[in-house]
């Protein structure tokens, strides 16, 4: 999946709607059997390793699910604490899941935020008035697009540093951004976006951009 | 403008008459529902911004126009463009002041009251298609312009012409970090 997330940021600076489409990041699930050989700690509401790397399992990973069963940020599914369920040897042999942790929901609101503070930022050290805001962000894993329209909606998509055709990418879902979150009467204007028919439509358009982006050129 | 106008795939026509009749219907039941014209007038106009701040950006993304830097220039636009994508009219505007802040749109032909011949009596102060004033209200101030739009010649009430005035009001002071249209 070459293009990863789409973020929606109102004029506010409000995250009104967000996807992801980039596949799962590497994952290893592994059975342990009692002591565990890997050091964990409780870090930013998360069970992250903090000592210890085997079989793709690195620094930094959190414990994703415990037999199968994902787990709910500290807690188990059935409420009990990460740490305690798993320093108790009677719970062995387990099997554990671990990968990079995703962003939560919260976490995403306030990337959104930040980033529309970035680009007020930008646009003030601008030399010449009237500049565009921050249009792109690189770095070697992915390239961040924004587009800003004339009523201060920013659609920002972050996709793989080769693929091209965002620009465009970027217009078309603002028109279906145009058509179907406001021409459905029933959604509110800055409000999250939670128009089946815009999903619909963005996932349609974001697999049209993959395909056409690796054989076009750069728009 | 060397991009096409991006059109989506399936551009179905729907017949004009149903729009003429639909908003015929709908300024007749208003009459029935308010004694007052004022009144009348008024739903109309906040009928109308509720629709110009949504057609703003569906006429933002499929006209690609740029940013504007003057007072005129948003107005040739608002006639040259964006009356012909959704009216197929193009009014001609001539600026009323000195000042460059008042200009008038003058349409000889307004499709929405094609078929309306005059006023019933005692709606003398009706302004039929003030759903267009709220139109162009609620779309310039979503692209952060305050407005003022009215009509200043109806040929409904006798005049030769349709006019609307459209008066560019001075921004309250307050730090903006870009300029916009």
């Amino acid at each position: 999946m070459a293009i990863f997330s789409v973020y929606v940021v109102n004029k506010a600076g409000g995250l009104i709607y967000q996807h992801d489409s980039y596949a799962p990041r590497a994952e290893a699930e592994k059975t342990f059997s009692y002591p565990l050989d890997l050091l964990l700690k409780l870090h930013d509401e998360r069970v992250l390793v903090a000592f210890g790397q085997r079989d793709g399992i690195r620094v930094g990973h959190a414990v994703l699910a415990i037999n199968g069963t994902d787990v709910n940020g500290k807690y188990t599914a059935d409420g009990k604490e990460v740490l305690e369920y798993l320093g108790n040897p009677a719970n062995y042999p387990v099997s554990i899941r671990f990968g990079r942790p995703r962003l939560t929901s919260n976490e995403k609101l306030m990337l959104a935020s930040m980033f529309h503070s970035l680009f007020a930022i930008g646009s003030q050290l601008s030399p010449e008035q009237g500049s565009s805001g921050i249009e792109m962000l690189e770095t070697d894993t992915f390239k961040l697009h924004c587009f800003q329209t004339l009523t201060g909606i920013k659609f920002v998509v972050l996709a793989d540093p080769r693929q091209a055709g965002i620009d465009s990418l970027l217009r078309k879902i603002y028109e279906i951004y145009s058509d179907f979150a406001l021409k459905n009467p029933f959604y509110s204007l800055e409000m999250p976006i939670r128009c089946e028919l815009f999903d619909q439509n963005l996932k349609l358009a974001l697999e049209v951009a993959e395909k056409a982006g690796t054989f076009g050129p750069g728009s | 403008m060397s991009r096409p106008v991006p059109r989506r795939p399936e551009y179905h026509k729907i017949n004009r008459d149903l729009l003429v009749l639909t908003y015929g219907a709908l300024v007749a039941q208003l009459c029935k529902d308010y004694e007052k014209d004022e009144d009348v007038n008024k739903y109309l106009d906040k009928m109308g911004y509720g629709i110009g701040t949504r057609l703003v950006e569906d006429f933002l993304a499929r006209s690609c126009v740029r940013r504007c830097h003057s007072y005129s220039e948003i107005t040739h636009i608002i006639a040259e463009v964006a009356f012909k994508m959704y009216l197929g009219v193009t009014p001609s505007v001539t600026c009323n002041n000195s000042s460059k802040n008042e200009f008038s749109l003058i349409l000889d032909k307004n499709p929405l009251s094609e078929f309306v011949e005059e006023l019933p009596a005692g709606r003398s102060s009706l302004c039929y298609c003030n759903l267009l004033c709220g139109i162009i209200r609620g779309a310039l101030e979503m692209v952060h312009l305050a407005v003022d739009v009215m009509f200043l010649q109806d040929r409904l009430k006798g005049d030769s012409v349709t006019e609307i005035g459209i008066t560019f009001l001075k921004q309250p002071e307050k730090k903006k970090y870009r300029r916009r249209k």
